[in-house]
């Protein structure tokens, strides 16, 4: 007999299935003769083939073993940089649930829902306050969703000047979903490349900006975690020459409560609800990507808008101009209410310590590392550090093999091969989560990984030894995908 | 510079120290590639810090601002259900190590996660039988623009045609979606008995189209002739797209895809997820598959580690923005994964015969209500076809009347359906789940008859 482990592989659930198990029971049905209202035939299916049956008792044990197959937040460190996880705080959780807010239904009366309504309202005066935007709209469900939207506002307002214009300049370290936005939205995209400094090229954006341009995207500080120091004069140059400037907002949380985009000369941006404001990611989602406007892109926010009135509260459809709507209702409402909380237990000063010790734990580590590991660009690091592997090059061990031998060390790998200028990048995101006790941790498990891969590397390039399972074939996965599971007796549907 | 936050392990000692070691004499340094300019001389004017217990204490109050539902008969849907969860679900999704870890890149220690999304996609092709499903969208609007766009993708023809008997806001949103990139949304009236006519498809298909999109049950509740569509979609060369928002009825009703739908796709939230005001919620999307390589979003496949041990694995990871930027599939990236748990949770739970008393019910309780209210006076039953667990009411008197009415009395009866179509101010779309007891249904027929 195998010995059971907390290794893979896990059965599936339809592996543990067994016939007329049940996990679940239903009162009596209360109507009268429901024999009466059956459905024509032709719409009826026999059964749900294959669907597992299972009872309550291994429904929890299979997704509590799943659940320790992964790693998690509150764990340890989890320095994915650029997607800033940092602690979940419980309370959140707790006060999403209150029946209020958990259970109200999205078709409820205004009258109904005051609460909900005074909630997206006084978060949106917040992320105003915070950003020095005049409002915000909370329905993107994401961050590129809210790319999306600021992208179509964009549109919208130059559409309303009499010229949709042609193309959105994105510089070449930014995130992947700022070109597929900006696509979805109706415009070419060109890209501008970083100065040696990994910051826009002022001259060539002088050089380049027209009145074909409609956007300028910038991520502020930029993927390579750099404040644009330039950032007046690029905000100046696009202006001049009728353009606006989006900022992508994924690392806002370098500098609350210490400055504002509004000050900055962006027009418009979107926040991850998920990255500065600590909901939770959930292996993936939800998220939350409000986006804030100056008052002239104001007109094209997406509909509903939260309106007070006096001491009521209502939604606002009638808004001629709008963009239209992204998703149904009013976005991720349950991320809403955390991130208020959120904001709220911290307050102004709390905001500011957060953003101080992000940009100051990302500095300690940088400070620990720079030495051992190669920094392509020595600007001031704000609150995410990249590093690349050029030090290791000669020892053959690369970023991937150094990622996955932070996992024996008891540690999420950082972001790798990203931003895509730093060739073998390797990007550290600390945030302000982290004690300075597991910062050092981290900081020597690197220097521990350096140092073998320089006396024993095979054991680097073939890490990690000590997780659930090893290194997998991700090729093979993609060249023969298989994306579900069929019952051994069934033929295999050939994918692709 | 202040005392410490307990979110923050940092003490003012510890910053001290850490200044020292970086070579830096204040947190101030740190800061100084921001332009003098730029930095915020003041605090900023929002609220807080605040302890816990009055944390908790704010948000209850605010949470008591919504009128209080204890003791209320609901009949709402529209788009988002009231459904009964096993606490199991809740239980298990917050496991820690479920919500709050990352997008499952690094496989070695995301095998929980990347297994249970691997049994999710498995779970949603079972439902509407088909081949591939892809790892969740941010809801059932933004799916279904999602899915044009595939078909699109498949075969430019720059047109689709959508029955106006689908969720209008999912209709708003496609849109939006669509404003910029040149394809037409051609509507197809729905007929009088609340479907779509698949002789009107056959006609509406005959200028070319890459799909003919309907919703089944319809926004109206209506079941629609799905086979039929199938069929003149297929004729048409155009694929069909099947929109579920009410998917508990996939317990009785047969997977679109099994009667020739090409994508089926929509809202997932009866599946165990709060309603909480909205969201978030499960967009979901399966397909044959032959729009593998087409498909948004991500994918979980089989793997093998270096042992031969199976695993699961982000894959065909070329179709996304990380990588195809401008020319990806879709610009999403974080998608609604915690949902997608939730939902296989749910399904896991109730397991096939689960879900198939649980449409039962859903369905029984409403034609129940539906017969009921049909002899209610003044009141009338609106469409002749089969429905599933919500249907539409023509009352005597303004629906938004209704409802305020009934409102005061305990009642939330539906969705006046002036809120989407100003011109039908005395129709309401009821919508009836296992949580409604009998004696509710009973009230609410009475209270209705008592309008006229």
């Amino acid at each position: 007999m195998q010995p059971r482990t907390l290794r893979p592989p896990e059965k599936l659930l339809f592996e543990v299935s067994r016939p007329g198990r049940r996990g679940s029971a239903l009162p009596p049905l209360d109507v009268p003769d429901p024999e009466r209202y059956d459905l024509p035939a032709a719409y009826l299916r026999d059964e749900l083939d294959g669907f597992p049956e299972l009872s309550e008792t291994e429904v929890v044990r299979h997704y509590t073993r799943l659940s320790r197959l992964n790693y998690a937040i509150d764990l340890g460190l989890y320095p994915l940089g650029s997607c800033t996880m940092k602690y979940n705080p419980k309370v959140n959780e707790q006060v999403a649930r209150i029946a209020g807010f958990g259970g109200a239904h999205p078709q409820m009366p205004e009258a109904f829902v005051q609460g909900n309504l005074r909630l997206m309202h006084d978060l949106e005066r917040m992320l105003c306050a915070i950003c020095g935007m005049d409002r915000f709209t909370l329905q993107p469900a994401a961050g590129a969703q809210g790319e999306l939207v600021g992208i179509m506002m964009v549109r919208a307002y130059h559409v309303k000047q009499g010229n949709p214009r042609k193309v959105v300049l994105i510089p070449d370290s930014a995130h992947g979903t700022n070109p597929a936005s900006a696509h979805i939205g109706g415009y070419k995209v060109e890209q501008i490349t970083s100065n040696r400094k990994g910051c826009v090229d002022l001259e060539a954006l002088r050089r380049r900006m027209a009145d074909d341009v409609a956007v300028l995207m910038l991520t502020n500080p930029n993927t390579l975690g750099v404040f644009e120091p330039e950032i007046e004069a690029i905000a100046a140059t696009v202006h001049a020459k009728g353009g606006l400037i989006y900022m992508d907002g994924a690392n806002l949380n370098a500098f609350v409560a210490l400055a504002r985009p509004g000050d900055m000369g962006v027009d418009v941006h979107h926040l991850n609800l998920h990255k500065t404001f600590s909901t939770p990611h959930g292996g993936g989602g939800p998220g939350a990507g409000p986006v804030g406007v100056k008052k002239p892109l104001e007109p094209f926010l997406p509909i509903p808008t939260v309106e007070k009135e006096g001491d009521r509260y209502r939604l606002s459809h009638d808004r001629p101009h709008s963009i239209g709507k992204v998703r149904s209702f009013f976005g991720n409402f349950g991320m809403h209410a955390r991130a208020y909380a959120y904001i709220l237990a911290l307050g102004p000063q709390g905001l500011r310590r957060m953003s101080e010790t992000a940009v100051l734990n990302a500095n300690y580590i940088r400070r620990k590392l720079e030495k051992v590991y190669h920094l392509p660009y020595d600007s001031p690091t704000m609150h995410e550090v990249v590093f690349s592997d050029r030090n290791l090059e000669a020892h053959g061990v690369q970023t991937l093999d150094v990622a996955k031998r932070l996992m024996d060390y008891g540690f999420h790998p950082m972001t790798i091969y990203f931003p895509l200028i730093v060739k073998g990048a390797m990007m550290i995101e600390p945030t302000e989560s982290e004690s300075r006790e597991e910062l050092d941790l981290f900081v020597e498990a690197m220097l521990a990984i350096a140092e073998e891969a320089r006396r024993d590397p095979e054991l680097v390039r073939t890490a990690p030894h000590t997780t659930p399972i090893r290194r997998l074939d991700e090729v093979g996965a993609a060249r023969n995908p298989v994306l579900r599971w069929v019952s051994s007796g069934a033929p295999r549907p050939e994918a692709g | 510079m202040g005392d410490a936050h307990r979110y923050i392990p940092a003490s003012d000692a510890d910053r001290d120290a850490m200044l020292r070691e970086i070579g830096v004499a204040s947190i101030d340094d740190l800061f100084a590639s921001i332009p003098q300019s730029l930095r915020l001389t003041r605090g900023l004017d929002i609220a807080g810090p605040l302890a816990e217990s009055d944390l908790v204490a704010e948000l209850s109050v605010l949470a008591r601002a919504n009128r209080d539902l204890d003791g209320r008969s609901q009949f709402l849907g529209g788009g988002a259900y009231r459904h009964f969860a096993p606490s199991v679900v809740d239980h298990l999704i917050s496991r820690t190590e479920f919500y709050s870890s990352y997008t499952p890149y690094q496989p070695e220690i995301s095998q929980g996660t990347l297994q249970a999304i691997f049994e999710y996609q498995t779970l949603i092709c079972q439902l509407t039988e088909l081949d591939i499903s892809n790892a969740s969208m941010y809801d059932g609007a933004s799916a279904l623009a999602e899915g044009i766009l595939m078909a699109e993708r498949t075969n430019p023809r720059r047109r689709v045609v959508v029955s106006d008997a689908v969720h209008p806001e999912y209709l708003q949103v496609s849109r939006t979606y669509l404003a910029n990139l040149d394809v037409e949304m051609a509507p197809l009236a729905h007929r009088e008995d609340g479907t779509v006519d698949p002789k009107a498809a056959v006609a509406a298909l005959a200028s070319k189209a890459s799909a003919l999109v309907v919703q089944h049950p319809n926004f109206f509740g209506c079941l629609e002739d799905v086979t039929a569509l199938a069929r003149a979609a297929r004729d048409a060369g155009a694929a069909l797209i099947v929109v579920v928002t009410e998917p508990v009825a996939l317990g009785i009703l047969k997977g679109p895809g099994s009667q020739g739908a090409d994508i089926v796709l929509g809202e997932a939230q009866s599946f165990g997820v709060p309603l909480s005001y909205g969201g978030p919620y499960l967009g979901f999307m399966a397909a044959r598959k032959n729009y593998l390589r087409s498909m948004p979003g991500r994918l979980v496949g089989e793997a093998l580690d270096a042992d031969g041990r199976r695993g699961y694995v982000l894959t065909l990871s070329t179709r996304e923005q990380h990588i195809r930027r401008e020319k990806a599939t879709s610009n999403i990236c974080t998608n609604e994964g915690l949902c997608a748990l939730t939902a296989a949770i749910f399904m896991a739970t109730l397991g096939k015969a689960g879900l198939r008393d649980l449409a039962r019910h859903n369905h029984a309780k409403a034609a129940y209500a539906r017969e009921r209210i049909a002899s209610a006076k003044g009141c009338s039953v609106l469409h002749a076809a089969p429905v599933f667990n919500e249907f539409v009411v023509r009352l005597p008197i303004a629906a938004e009347a209704a409802v305020a009415a009934l409102g005061e009395r305990g009642i939330l009866p539906g969705l006046p359906l002036s809120r989407y179509f100003p011109e039908r101010d005395r129709d309401l779309l009821v919508t009836v789940t296992e949580v409604n007891p009998r004696a509710e249904i009973d009230r609410l027929a009475a209270e209705l008859g008592r309008l006229a």
